[in-house]
């Protein structure tokens, strides 16, 4: 029987992911890993990108792990942990090592996904290996400094798309990641957010037991290149998720479906006001930016609630 | 039973690979490697082999793949060229750090750009440095018997360090040629079963691998790889012999021909070293006291054993199948080194660098001579006239 | 920091053979706001145990009780403290702004170095 997902009986594992990493002070990210290894009664081998959860939780001869983890490079996690999963397989079958129903896990921020490591994550979906990814997103390269990525969204001041007295940060939409991934027509894609943790540890024991393939894309807040106190990493996540600018929703065999819905859908101003690297768009001559970040989240969450069939 | 097969220099790498029967491939075509893919996913089709083939997506893919398979415990193998090899260089460094026992096929193709296909050593000359042992095959039975040796190499628990056998694009990577495959049973057994040290799939001890490593531990890390390459020294050299025994072929750091009582010889890799030994055997019929000596073993270079064989000659000649650009009188890497090591041990003799072949550039026995006739010169005068010749470029 | 180890000492690879040894490192050091627990107000829900980043939150989970915090790594980040349901109740219910220190809390943030 699979532990309950209520937290009591969820604490009663042991935590695979321990204390004394150096991820800054009320980062999503370890929220993250802790509620999608919580979710996973099974063992888990883990791959990680380069980024900021690689780089804290693993500094030597320190590591925060108490499952295997491997971190190879920056764009090949998904390459990395196919190997593994592929080993995993092919020694099993061979009858070299017992059989554990191991569950494999890649975890890559949103520059190692949506940039640098697309390429490698699009093959190991087309080959089909029975792993799952997840990409911690927190809209940036946060571990060398906060620098834009294919996440970012429209306007958002990072150092390498600053607000300036000319060009007022990012210039362009992020991409739809989670729905290039879906476009691979593997088993299960979804899209969560950790403020709704029962949603997301529901997502990730339908990605790892769906036989194939895995995706799931995960809002997760960072302090310091949002600019938010510590403190509010949930609540700007949720006001993300009910802005319905990150909605919750899963892919699973090609069915799209909506897994939460916002009792009132909020202004996405709501969310942007509360972070520093959207402060400049509050100046009267940047609000058109506003209307247009409005404008584009509306335009894909109809079209999401047309997929899903709710509309 | 062994057995003589017509086969190309890919074809030969990949029966190597069907009887070392790996437990994961991964790798993506290039000219001129394709066909030991292609043979080889044919072997996984006709359930000839039981290994996992993964095609991946790009050769960086690839060794990431190979990476992880090998950190699960999988005995690993790959194969490339030139560009792929290129594309693979941040991870071909990681596999060696990681201490991954990776055996990887490289027909050495010349690098872009501009892109060209054909036979030259700029690919492997780049990853010199990457950690990699190197070694170097003459002909498709090299190419075979070394793979073989390979596993033994990478896998021993003293060195752990990825392994990769060169051949000669086209030139020995296509040309038919008489290999004598061994019985796959006796391959088998000289290969063994791989042990790893450890398994990232024994979810009981669980194990992290590929930390951040600052200042106060990467450095020791480093070191330690320096310890696996000298522990190579010995461990290439005690599988060779028990293969020799096994197969009754001789292999060491490197091949003498003729050279014992030489005056000058030629230092030279791979195929080119097939036809100088042709030019050897004409010289020597007019008398003239000419060798060869074919280094096998380039990573880790057999410094010490190089001058030794070379320490009683008048004058030697480096043939370089690459540019090092930029270096001391822009040689060729195999000089470079070559020239080092003389210097090290004591061996003042004339040496002199002849670059040659780049991007499959045709090598004629006719130049290859007039090599040796110039070194016979220098040998009488004492004097070197020009450092590094660039062989039969147009003016 | 341990002793450095010299390079015939350690594992080869930069493997690293003690799972989840970071506990070692102590991260409490870059609090600048504690989190004091009121017990009495406390209903055990667990979320603070759910979200806390650093797994700093102390449970007995045998008895199903939450107990107090881990100081040695946690980082302060005040997250217990915004998701605690009794905490938001005892805003609701105040009708005004309450500190973050406020008595009346189930998890307090209190600055470092002043007394709870
Ligand atoms: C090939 C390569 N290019 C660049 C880098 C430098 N680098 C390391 S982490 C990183 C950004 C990571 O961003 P992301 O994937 O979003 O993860 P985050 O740090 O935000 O968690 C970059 C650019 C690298 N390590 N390797
Ligand atoms: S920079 Fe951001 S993502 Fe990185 S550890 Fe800090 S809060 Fe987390
Ligand atoms: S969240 Fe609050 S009420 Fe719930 S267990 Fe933690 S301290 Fe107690
Ligand atoms: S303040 Fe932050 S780190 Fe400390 S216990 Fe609370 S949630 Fe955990």
């Amino acid at each position: 029987m699979a532990t309950k997902l209520i937290p009591k009986e969820l604490a009663k594992k042991p935590d695979r992911l321990s204390p004394g990493h150096r991820l800054c002070a009320g980062c999503a990210a370890p929220i993250i890993v802790r509620q999608i290894l919580a979710a996973i009664d099974e063992p888990v081998v883990v791959a990680n990108a380069t980024g900021c959860l690689e780089v804290a939780t693993t500094i030597y001869p320190y590591t925060a792990w108490r499952v295997p983890w491997i971190h190879n490079a920056f764009e090949n996690v998904a390459a990395t942990i196919a190997g593994v999963e592929t080993a995993y397989r092919s020694l099993v079958r061979q009858g070299k090592i017992p059989e554990r129903d191991i569950k494999f896990i890649a975890f890559g921020g949103d520059g190692g996904t949506y940039d640098i490591g697309l390429q490698a994550l699009s093959g190991a979906l087309e080959r089909g290996h029975q792993f799952l990814y997840v990409c911690y997103n927190n809209e940036a390269y946060m571990n060398t400094g906060i620098q834009r990525s294919g996440a970012t969204p429209l306007g958002a001041h990072t150092t390498t798309s600053p607000a300036g007295s000319v060009i007022p940060g990012k210039q362009q939409m992020r991409k739809d990641l989670t729905a290039i991934v879906a476009a691979h027509d593997i088993p299960y894609v979804a899209q969560a957010a950790p403020s709704q943790w029962k949603d997301l540890m529901e997502k990730t024991r339908k990605a790892v037991n769906c036989g194939g393939p895995a995706f799931l894309n995960v809002l997760s807040s960072c302090n310091r290149g949002w600019r938010h106190e510590t403190y509010e990493t949930l609540e700007l996540t949720q006001l993300a998720v009910d802005t319905c600018y990150w909605p919750l929703y899963e892919v699973e065999n090609g069915v799209w479906r909506l897994t939460y819905k916002p009792k009132e859908k909020l202004p996405v101003e709501e969310w942007l006001k509360r972070q520093g690297r959207f402060r400049h768009l509050f100046r009267p001559e940047n609000r058109h930016l506003i209307d247009e970040l409005q404008a584009e989240v509306d335009r894909r969450w109809e079209r999401l609630l047309a997929l899903c069939g709710e509309k | 039973m062994s057995k003589y097969e017509a086969l190309t220099g890919d074809q030969a790498v990949a029966t190597a690979m069907r009887q070392i029967n790996p437990d994961v491939v991964a790798a993506y075509p290039i000219t001129p490697q394709t066909e030991t893919v292609e043979f080889f996913a044919e072997y996984v089709a006709n359930g000839e082999v039981t290994t996992d083939f993964i095609c991946v997506e790009s050769e960086h893919s690839a060794m990431s793949a190979c990476v992880g398979a090998s950190a699960a415990g999988a005995r690993v193998m790959t194969a490339t060229s030139a560009n792929g090899l290129a594309l693979m260089w941040e991870v071909v460094y990681i596999a060696a750090s990681l201490r991954c026992p990776i055996v990887m096929s490289l027909v050495n193709r010349a690098l872009s750009g501009p892109i060209n296909i054909h036979c030259d050593h700029s690919d492997v000359m780049g990853m010199r440095d990457s950690g990699w042992i190197i070694l170097f095959s003459e002909n498709g039975q090299e190419a075979y018997d070394n793979i073989i040796q390979a596993v033994r190499i990478a896998e021993h628990p003293d060195v752990l360090l990825p392994v990769a056998v060169c051949q000669d694009g086209f030139i020995t990577s296509h040309a038919m040629e008489r290999v004598e495959v061994y019985d796959d049973a006796d391959v088998k057994a000289f290969v063994g079963t791989y042990r790893p040290k450890w398994s990232i799939l024994d979810v009981d001890n669980p194990k992290t691998y590929g930390p951040l490593d600052f200042y106060d531990y990467y450095y020791e890390h480093k070191r330690q790889q320096v310890e696996a390459m000298e522990h190579a020294r010995r461990v290439i050299l005690e599988v060779a012999d028990e293969f020799n025994r096994k197969f009754r072929r001789n292999y060491g750091l490197f091949e003498a021909y003729r050279l014992d009582d030489a005056d000058v010889a030629v230092v030279v890799t791979n195929s080119t070293a097939g036809t100088a030994k042709v030019v050897v055997d004409g010289l020597r019929a007019q008398g003239l006291k000419v060798g060869l000596l074919k280094p096998r073993v380039f990573r880790p270079f057999p410094a010490k054993e190089l001058a030794q064989a070379l320490r009683h000659l008048k004058a030697v000649a480096v043939m370089d199948r690459s540019i090092a650009f930029g270096s001391m009188n822009n040689a060729g890497p195999l000089f470079l080194e070559l020239t080092a090591a003389l210097a090290i041990h004591g061996v003042h003799i004339p040496v002199a660098d002849y670059i040659f072949g780049l991007g499959g550039r045709d090598i004629k026995p006719s130049e290859v001579e007039s090599v040796y006739r110039d070194m016979l010169r220098v040998a009488e005068t004492g004097r070197v006239e020009r450092l590094v010749t660039y062989l039969s470029v147009r003016e | 920091m341990a002793q450095l180890k010299g390079w015939r000492e350690i594992p080869i690879g930069g493997v690293i053979l003690e799972a989840g040894n970071a506990v070692e490192y102590k991260t409490g050091g870059w609090r600048a706001f504690r989190p004091v627990f009121g017990q009495a107000q406390c209903i055990h829900c667990f979320q603070c145990w759910l979200f806390c980043p650093d797994s700093s939150i102390l449970v007995d989970a045998e008895n199903e009780k939450m107990v107090g915090f881990d100081l040695d790594h946690c980082k302060g980040c005040g997250i217990c403290a915004s998701v605690c349901p009794v905490n938001a109740k005892v805003i609701r219910q105040a009708g005004e702004k309450v500190n973050r220190d406020d008595p009346r809390l189930c998890i307090r943030m209190v600055e470092e170095g002043k007394a709870p």
